[in-house]
């Protein structure tokens, strides 16, 4: 819960956190060390400097230390976290569902845990939807289209295999495809940034939601452009965010234009935690607000109903949480401070 | 006899008197990033230049992740060794890309003369740079004028006066903005060389295409140049950000001059000579 400086009380959604284990003795090869390097790099560059971890604590946190970035120092009350393998760079995967699902069992009002897919695999992948669903109850995937796997250095979300993995969710009730478009790896076999692939799979699965993490960045012209014709079609702001800290009115341009194009009820926030931690993000949200020239000029504003919206309620729309059922449950169980 | 040196060490650990490198870094100041539009040398990605006697010429570069995208590495490297041949005492100039996931494969294209198409068979069969060399020559274009018609706005042009500027009048424009200014020359550089006005009586802006500008289009024709300023800026922010941090131990001092400096003769630096261009 994030309580504003007005005394409000806002719920808060982290609609992209991760449980990572980058570390070298995870890593299979010089790709899983510059996989790590290029996320700290991202911390680096964005990162207030009063914010910067050592790279021993980014390459590998403890479940406590997650726990108090995002519910006890943070202002998190869901955090939803991604699994992501890259199964070519390290030996475990980089956050696997089960890791994840492991910590996340302990405070299940706390966490969403979302599965992942590489669609390459075939049936394999069919069959490992089945087990997702039936052992973890999973809501959503998360789609790392620039994921290498042997020879191929990544896929399009429209490639006939994806298609059968897409309905196969549809029937299942798994709904939520977080994509990752943005910067990170480039698919090689794809023109770099290209995000038209979620244009065709939205609109040919118009039942599931997509949700484009780091809003298409560097290509936000075509992904503002796809949003406006598809309403299942979401922004992520992660990544998108930090820019708050560092470049404030530049920040403020890319919200508006997402504001005007996307809409405020289709964006979510989102940390990417590990890479940036909650509190700061939403304070600064918080106290964020739109140039008058940009206000004129686009003619959008951020108010605080809209900044409510897309810290939390938007995210709970979609992931089916009842809002004030939720905040009651959480009161009852309050944050459990880790003997030190 | 070759001489190497490291582009951020100091003055007194190099001999600064060849005036090759300083051609050599003339030169590599005309290949940009495509997906910034800023050139490679002010990035900061030329790690090292080579000079010696049979007039070879070794370039190494690195770019700001791993990961960067392997298209634009291998455009960039085949621009700076087509622009360093140009110039006659070079023989042959050889380009390094390091810590990049397609090093390998980037310099042996590069130097051997090979098509990105032909390196990347496997991998990419459906592209060639060219539509890609296209592409972002247009964002480039678009960029540099975004920069120009918000420049001549806030010096009070009306709407009118921009659409109908000659170009002997727009290179009579005195830019107060430093950035203005720099990008004033640039944008002038491409639409000469994509033919869009030559002589002075030619219109100084259009569409891409060379469509004719008016005065009622303009707000809704500049939010499309926004949209693709945004995106260059968010991949130029993170490129400076990721560069900085993966190479931290190479920064140079914030105020000390670096041996880029001294060659361009340019001691102080150019950010301390900002008041004195002409208003």
């Amino acid at each position: 819960m994030y309580k504003t400086p007005e005394g409000k009380e806002i719920f808060i959604v982290d609609g992209h956190t991760h449980f990572w284990d980058g570390s070298p003795e995870n890593q299979t090869n010089l790709q899983g060390k510059q996989f790590i390097e290029c996320f700290y790099a991202y911390h680096n560059a964005l990162s207030p400097p009063e914010q910067l971890w050592e790279k021993s604590r980014f390459e590998k946190y403890t479940e406590d230390q997650l726990y108090h970035d995002l519910f006890v120092d943070g202002p998190d009350d869901v955090a939803i976290i991604q699994s992501t393998y890259l199964k070519d760079f390290y030996k475990n995967g980089f956050s696997s569902i089960e890791r994840s699902s492991h910590m996340a069992a302990k405070y299940p009002d706390r966490f969403i845990v979302n599965g992942s897919i590489d669609p390459r695999d075939g049936n394999k992948t069919l069959e490992y939807i089945h087990y997702m669903k039936e052992n973890f109850d999973i809501q959503g995937l998360k789609l790392y289209t620039a994921e290498w796997n042997g020879k191929s250095k990544g896929w399009a979300l429209n490639d006939p295999a994806a298609y059968k993995c897409f309905e196969l969710c549809d029937k299942l009730g798994i709904k939520n495809m977080h994509v990752h478009k943005g910067p990170t790896i480039i698919p090689l076999n794809k023109d770099a940034f290209d995000v038209h692939d979620v244009d065709h799979a939205a609109t040919d699965f118009q039942n599931l939601n997509w949700i484009v993490e780091h809003c298409g960045q560097p290509r936000i012209d075509d992904f503002c452009w796809i949003a406006v014709q598809e309403n299942n079609v979401y922004g992520g702001l992660a990544v998108v965010l930090p820019f708050i800290h560092s470049r404030p009115y530049y920040f403020a341009e890319m919200i508006s234009e997402l504001l005007f194009w996307v809409g405020e009820d289709n964006i979510l926030f989102g940390s990417d935690y590990a890479i940036w931690t909650p509190r700061w993000l939403v304070e600064k949200f918080w106290a964020f607000e739109l140039p008058e020239e940009i206000k004129q000029r686009t003619g959008v504003d951020l108010t605080p109903e809209i900044k409510e919206k897309i810290l939390g309620l938007n995210a709970a729309a979609l992931y089916n949480i009842d809002v004030e059922d939720r905040k009651a449950k959480l009161e009852s169980s309050p944050v459990l401070v880790a003997a030190e | 006899m070759s001489m190497t040196i490291a582009l951020q060490q100091r003055r007194s650990e190099v001999d600064l008197e060849n005036p090759k490198v300083a051609e050599v870094w003339r030169q590599l100041e005309t290949v940009c990033d495509p997906e910034l539009d800023e050139p490679v040398t002010d990035m900061g990605f030329i790690e090292g230049l080579e000079v010696d006697e049979n007039g070879t010429v070794g370039i190494c570069f690195r770019l700001p992740t791993y990961w960067c995208s392997a298209n634009f590495a291998f455009l960039m490297a085949t621009d700076m060794r087509h622009q360093v041949e140009k110039l006659d005492w070079v023989s042959r100039a050889r380009v390094t890309l390091k810590d990049h996931m397609f090093e390998e494969q980037v310099n042996v294209g590069v130097n051997d003369g090979r098509s990105f198409r032909e390196i990347f068979a496997d991998l990419a069969p459906d592209q060639g740079l060219d539509e890609i060399r296209e592409k972002f020559r247009q964002k480039a274009f678009q960029r540099r004028q975004e920069v120009m018609l918000l420049g001549l706005r806030r010096m009070s042009y009306s709407d009118d006066d921009i659409v109908k500027m000659t170009l002997q009048h727009y290179d009579r424009v005195r830019f107060s903005d430093q950035e203005e200014a720099r990008q004033q020359r640039r944008y002038r550089d491409i639409i000469g060389e994509l033919e869009l006005a030559n002589s002075p009586g030619d219109l100084a802006f259009c569409s891409y295409g060379g469509g004719a500008l008016t005065a009622q289009g303009l707000d809704g024709y500049l939010a499309t140049l926004r949209a693709v300023r945004i995106n260059m800026e968010f991949s130029g922010a993170l490129c400076r950000g990721l560069l900085n941090t993966r190479y931290k131990e190479l920064k140079p001092d914030d105020d000390e001059p670096t041996l880029v400096d001294f060659i361009l003769d340019r001691v102080p630096p150019r950010n301390a000579g900002k008041d004195a261009v002409p208003v």
